[in-house]
């Protein structure tokens, strides 16, 4: 009971099936199992559920088609057009990152969006692709994103400056945005879960706010794969079109 | 914290190119496009249905129209018809009466004329006739017999005095 106390302990990797490549470890771990699943889930809703084709669609394959729209519209609306070929990348990053949150939401399973090697590697895999695009769409010109236009040209160094600090702050502000709104929310439930034995019959207090904070963990387990996405958009937005 | 713990950074970041790569692949290869293809085909379908509701509508309106038209025009046919019959019927009946007013009056003409005729023929005879009676009247009462001169002169000259009897 001692290890159940601590509210990061939901948190730490075990290798289930201990693999190694060369030097690397490669184990399959539980957050390998959650990653597994949320395809699995995914797949299970974007494939099996539209398996009818029906004309008028049922509960699961409405969903499957709610969330095609969903993410086809906010292509739509932030990158237009030249937004069509990414859609397929978009929508497995809101897909994958969505069960991911939401698999976390089971008692006893494991967040691996609250995991800051995960959602750091997705953040950088995506500004490098941006930064590609737009070095490919734009040549030379990707730098003119530096600087925007009508600027003084005595504010120009210091505009420079921020803008490329923006610029490479991204990947962290969206991979920590992410990490630190998950794990706060599991470690938040964790803790007032931890009252519920110690104060006997008034336990009913933490688990009344523990109903309602995990109503907000649902909410934000959607906000936090929505942003994401959203953000993605917009950054693909910006190399293809530069301010 | 166990997220700052570096050695499982290498199998979270392997599995996670490996399940996001599955996942990518199933999306973008099978799922996406068939919900795009139901998407497009049912797009298609409301589109066709609407269309052809378009169509159905824009065709009963042209018939209703040219049915609009059809009791117009017959409406308009009928009243003509009425008023030339009326027209027809009222000359008619004019023709008619004047050729009956014609005939009446032509009869009365002719009637008029016969007794005019028979008025004159009755005075010519009426001479004879007094004649005779007063041969007759002067034999019984008197029993001579008048010559025929005497007794038609003095007729002539009674008729003379009253020349309309």
């Amino acid at each position: 009971m001692a290890e159940a106390h601590n509210p990061l302990d939901q948190f730490v990797i075990q290798a289930w099936v201990p693999i190694k490549i060369g030097d690397f470890d490669a184990s399959f771990t539980n957050s390998s199992a959650f990653m597994l699943l949320s395809v699995i889930c995914a797949t299970a809703l974007m494939v099996l559920a539209v398996r009818p084709r029906a004309g008028v669609p049922g509960r699961w394959q409405l969903l499957a088609e709610l969330s095609y729209q969903f993410i086809a519209k906010m292509v739509a609306d932030n990158i237009g057009k030249e937004g069509r070929s990414y859609f397929p990348l978009i929508f497995s990053i809101f897909i994958f990152v969505l069960f991911g949150n939401l698999l976390g939401m089971i008692p006893y399973s494991f967040t691996f969006t609250s995991h800051i090697a995960v959602t750091l590697t997705m953040a950088l895999l995506i500004f490098i692709m941006v930064t590609l695009i737009a070095f490919f769409k734009h040549g030379m010109k990707f730098f003119s994103f530096f600087l925007p236009e009508g600027v003084p040209i005595i504010l120009a160094p210091l505009m420079i400056a921020i803008e490329v600090i923006s610029y490479f702050t991204r990947p962290f502000s969206l991979s920590v945005r992410l990490f630190a709104n998950m794990m706060a929310g599991h470690t938040l439930l964790k803790v007032i879960g931890g009252f519920v034995v110690p104060l006997g019959i008034f336990g009913f207090v933490p688990v009344a706010g523990l109903v309602a904070v995990m109503g907000l963990e649902f909410l934000i387990a959607f906000l936090q794969a929505y942003i994401f996405t959203i953000l993605t958009c917009i950054y693909i937005n910006d190399a293809i079109h530069l301010h | 914290m166990p997220q700052l713990d570096i050695s499982t950074f290498t199998p979270q970041i392997i599995w996670l190119i490996i399940t996001f790569g599955v996942l990518y692949l199933l999306m973008a290869k099978l799922a996406l496009p068939r919900i795009g293809s139901i998407l497009e085909q049912r797009q298609n379908r409301i589109e066709d249905n609407l269309a052809m509701a378009q169509n159905l509508k824009r065709e009963s309106e042209v018939d209703a129209e040219s049915y609009e038209t059809a009791i117009f025009e017959a409406r308009e046919q009928a009243r003509t018809s009425t008023q030339l019959a009326i027209k027809e019927m009222s000359e008619e009946s004019q023709r008619r009466q004047s050729e009956l007013n014609d005939r009446l009056v032509s009869e009365v003409k002719s009637a008029e004329e016969r007794i005019a005729q028979a008025k004159k023929k009755a005075m010519s005879n009426i001479g004879e006739m007094a004649e005779d009676i007063v041969l007759d009247a002067a034999e019984s009462l008197i029993g001579i017999a008048p010559s025929k001169d005497s007794i038609k002169n003095a007729v002539s000259a009674k008729l003379r005095e009253h020349p309309e009897g």
